[in-house]
C-alpha cells in the first residue's frame, strides 16, 4: 500500500512476515475469494506482557506440544490479577490463588521468562509496568492476555489484548494471526475545563460512540485535548478504548511521550535514542491519510461523568439524574437501561448527586499512575473520608508506591481514612480478597460496571479519581469542580 | 482442535445485547488452571433467577447460541469460550460480537456467524416460539436454514480453510519458521529486551 498512512497503518506493515494476499501459495490453497478478502496477517510482536491468570493453560499447552518460548527476551511476566494487598507476607488466604501464582512461578522458570515477583518492588499491573520500565516505545506491536493492554497505545504502539490460545502460540512464535482491522479517528478538539480529567473523556467518547462503536476498528486520539494530556491521561484514554469496542486504541508520540521515556531502564541512550527518536517521529499519520470512521468531540464541552448502569457506556454528567429507560430510542437500549437500574437498585429521574456510596476505590490499569494518586489526594488534603464510608486507594506499582510516598501522599490518605495497600488490580475485578459486599455501591476508578464486576451483587459507578476522592469525603457523588 | 464443517440442532436464544464476558463466566472462576470444566459456572448469576432462558428444559442440548448486538464484550478471558464449550454450544449467531471473543471462539472451534439484526431477530422468534426449531449453518456453503428460511453469511477465508481442516495455529505458522527469522534477521536492534 502506498500514499499517505495512518499511525496504525505503518505499524501494522512494518509487522508483516506472511499475508495471505503476498503469498501466492497461499492464495491458490484458499481459492481466488482469499484474494478479495480481508487479510488475516501474519504479524511479528515485539512485546509479550504475561501474567499469572491466562496464561497456565497457554504454558501447558506448550509442554504437550514440545513448544518452546522462542523470544523469552521479549517476553515479561508479572503477577497482578490475585495478589492480595494486604499481607503479604502471609500466607495466600486463597489456596487457588496461591496456587495460580505458584504455577506463574514454575512457568516463568522453566522456560526462561523473566519475571517481576510479589516483592519486586517492580511487580505491578502489567499495564502500568512495561510503561514504566520504558519496554513500551512507539512503533511497537505489544500483547498481553488481557483486554486492557491497549493502554500501550498511549505511546503510539499498537497493542492488543488476546485471549490463552494466542498467548499460547504467541509464546510459541513471537507472531500472531489477525485479521487487519478498520481505522477510526477520535478527534477530542479544545480545551478541558478545571477539574475534568482523561478519565471523563473517555467516558464522554464511549458515551458517544458506545460500547461497540469501536468494534473491528483500531482507534488514533487526536485533537487538542489528547495532545495536551500527560501520558498518564493518554494511558487512561487508551486504555478504555475496548470498553467503546476497539481493538486498539493509540495516540501518536510526540515530544510529550519522548520526554516520559527518556532514561527509563529499557529505553536506547545516546546515540541509539537519537536513531531511535528519527524512526519514531516518522510515525504519526500522514497528511491526507483517511480512516474508514471518524468521529469529533469538543472538550470544553465534557464534564465529570459519572456511569450510571451496567456498562460503560450507561453514563450522564455529574450534574445529570438517572435517565427513564423510555427515553433510549432503540428497544435494546431500552431494556438494557431497565435491567441496569435495577440491578444497580436505581430509580430514574435520581439526582446523580444524591446517590450515597459505600465504597471508593482507587486504583487500576485506568486510574493507578501516580498523576491520578495526586489527583485524589490533592482533593481529599486536609479532610475525612465520610461516616460509613471505606476507601482504598491501591497503586498501579511497587513503584508507583513508592514515589507517592516519596511525595508523602500515602499520608494524606491515611490521614484522611483512605487504606494504603499494595500494588495489584486488586477491587477492578475482584479475583483477590477486595471485592465488593453483595449490594454495596462503590465510586471506582477502574474500567468496568458490569454486573458482579467487583464482587457478586456489587454496584459499580466509574468516575475519575478526582471525582472518586471527592465522592468519598462527601459520601455521595459531587461535582468535583465545586470543591476544588 | 476439531474441523468444524456443519453445525446442525436447537438453538437457545439469549435475547441480551452486550452480554459481557464477565456474565459468561464470573472472575472467580479464572483461578483454575485448567481448560475444561466451566460449563457448570456459566452465566452463574443470571441462572440464579429460574426465568432465566438457560434454565429453560427446553433448551436442553442446544449446540447453537442466539445472542444479540456486541456478544462477548469486556475481559479477553478465554475461559468465556471454555464455558459456553462447557455447556454444549458449538456455534454462536448474533448481529455482531466482541473482537476479542470472536478471536477465543475462533481458536477454540467455536463457530462465529454475524447475521443482520432483523434475520437474527428471525431467528429467535422462531426458536423461542418453537425451541424444538432446528437450525443448520453449513461452513462449506456459508449458509444459515431454518426450515424454508435461508441467509448466507461472510467468513475470512483464512479462517474457512482452517476451520474445515480442523488446522493448529501454531503447527501452522511453525511452517513459517524461515520467515520468522528472515524478519528477525532484519529486525532494528533498538527494540527493546526485557532482559534483567
Amino acid at each position: 500500500m502506498t500514499g499517505p498512512k495512518t499511525l496504525a497503518e505503518k505499524i501494522w506493515e512494518a509487522h508483516v512476515v506472511d499475508s495471505p494476499l503476498a503469498d501466492a501459495a497461499r492464495r491458490e490453497a484458499l481459492g481466488d475469494e482469499a484474494a478479495g478478502g480481508v487479510p488475516t496477517d501474519l504479524l511479528y510482536i515485539d512485546l509479550h506482557l504475561v501474567h499469572e491468570v491466562t496464561s497456565p493453560q497457554a504454558f501447558e499447552g506448550l509442554r504437550l506440544a514440545g513448544n518452546s518460548v522462542r523470544r523469552p527476551d521479549l517476553t515479561l511476566a508479572t503477577i497482578d490479577h490475585n495478589v492480595p494487598t494486604i499481607g503479604r507476607d502471609l500466607p495466600n488466604p486463597d489456596p487457588l490463588s496461591a496456587q495460580q501464582i505458584d504455577v506463574m512461578r514454575r512457568n516463568a522458570e522453566e522456560f526462561g521468562i523473566p519475571l517481576y515477583d510479589v516483592f519486586d518492588m517492580r511487580q505491578g499491573i502489567v499495564h502500568v509496568i512495561g510503561p514504566e520500565q520504558g519496554l513500551t516505545q512507539p512503533g511497537m506491536t505489544i500483547v498481553c492476555g488481557d483486554s486492557h493492554t491497549s493502554t500501550h497505545g498511549a505511546f503510539g504502539a499498537l497493542a492488543f489484548g488476546i485471549g490463552t490460545s494466542e498467548v499460547e502460540h504467541v509464546l510459541a512464535t513471537q507472531t500472531m494471526r489477525q485479521v487487519r482491522p478498520r481505522t477510526m479517528s477520535v478527534e477530542v478538539t479544545g480545551e478541558l475545563g478545571p477539574g475534568v480529567m482523561a478519565k471523563d473523556v473517555i467516558l464522554a467518547i464511549i458515551n458517544e460512540i458506545g460500547v461497540d462503536g469501536g468494534v473491528g476498528h483500531v482507534i488514533e486520539y487526536r485533537g487538542e485535548v489528547i495532545r495536551n494530556l500527560s501520558l498518564e491521561g493518554r494511558m487512561t484514554v487508551c486504555n478504555m478504548s475496548i470498553e467503546g469496542g476497539a481493538r486498539a486504541g493509540l495516540v501518536a508520540p510526540d515530544e510529550t511521550t519522548f520526554a516520559y521515556m527518556q532514561g527509563r531502564r529499557h529505553v536506547p541512550q545516546g546515540e541509539d535514542w537519537d536513531r531511535a527518536l528519527e524512526y519514531w517521529r516518522s510515525l504519526p499519520t500522514d497528511q491526507g491519510a483517511t480512516f474508514d470512521k471518524e468521529v469529533v468531540l469538543d472538550g470544553a464541552n465534557i464534564p465529570p461523568f459519572v456511569t450510571w448502569g451496567t456498562n460503560p457506556g450507561q453514563s450522564v454528567t455529574v450534574n445529570d439524574a438517572i435517565p427513564h429507560p423510555d427515553s433510549f430510542d432503540e428497544p435494546t437500549k431500552r431494556e438494557a437501561a431497565a435491567r441496569a437500574l435495577e440491578y444497580q437498585a436505581l430509580e430514574a429521574g435520581t439526582p446523580i448527586r444524591d446517590i450515597p456510596i459505600d465504597r471508593v476505590f482507587l486504583g487500576s490499569c485506568t486510574n493507578g499512575r501516580i498523576e491520578d494518586l495526586r489527583s485524589a489526594a490533592s482533593v481529599i488534603q486536609g479532610k475525612r473520608v465520610a461516616d460509613g464510608v471505606n476507601a482504598m486507594v491501591v497503586p498501579g506499582s511497587g513503584l508507583v508506591k513508592m514515589q507517592a510516598e516519596q511525595e508523602g501522599l500515602d499520608q494524606v490518605f491515611l490521614d484522611a481514612g483512605f487504606e494504603w495497600r499494595d500494588a495489584g488490580c486488586s477491587m477492578c475485578l475482584g479475583m483477590n480478597p477486595d471485592i465488593l459486599a453483595p449490594g454495596e455501591r462503590c465510586a471506582s476508578t477502574s474500567n468496568r460496571n458490569f454486573e458482579g464486576r467487583q464482587g457478586p451483587g456489587g454496584r459499580t459507578h466509574l468516575v475519575s479519581p478526582a471525582m472518586a476522592a471527592a465522592a468519598a469525603i462527601a459520601g455521595h457523588f459531587v461535582d468535583v469542580r465545586e470543591v476544588i | 482442535m476439531d474441523a468444524v464443517t456443519n453445525v446442525t440442532g436447537r438453538a437457545v436464544p439469549m435475547d441480551r445485547s452486550n452480554v459481557d464476558t464477565d456474565q459468561i463466566i464470573p472472575a472467580k472462576y479464572l483461578k483454575r488452571i485448567e481448560r475444561t470444566g466451566y460449563g457448570p459456572f456459566a452465566f452463574e448469576a443470571w441462572r440464579k433467577d429460574p426465568d432465566f432462558v438457560l434454565n429453560n428444559a427446553s433448551y436442553d442440548g442446544a449446540v447453537i447460541m442466539l445472542a444479540k448486538h456486541n456478544f462477548g464484550s469486556g475481559s479477553s478471558r478465554e475461559h468465556a469460550v471454555w464455558a459456553i464449550e462447557g455447556l454444549g454450544v458449538r456455534a454462536l449467531i448474533a448481529p455482531s460480537f466482541a473482537d476479542i471473543f470472536r478471536n477465543n471462539c475462533f481458536q477454540g472451534g467455536i463457530l462465529t456467524v454475524e447475521l443482520p439484526e432483523e434475520d437474527v431477530d428471525e431467528l429467535m422468534r422462531r426458536a423461542t416460539d418453537d425451541p424444538t426449531t432446528e437450525i443448520e449453518i453449513d461452513l462449506e456453503t456459508q449458509t444459515v436454514r431454518a426450515a424454508e428460511w435461508e441467509r448466507t453469511f461472510e467468513i475470512d477465508p483464512f479462517r474457512k480453510y482452517r476451520l474445515q481442516r480442523g488446522l493448529d495455529d501454531i503447527s501452522m505458522t511453525i511452517e513459517y519458521d524461515a520467515d520468522v527469522a528472515a524478519f528477525e534477521a532484519q529486525r532494528s536492534p533498538l527494540f527493546p529486551s526485557t532482559g534483567v
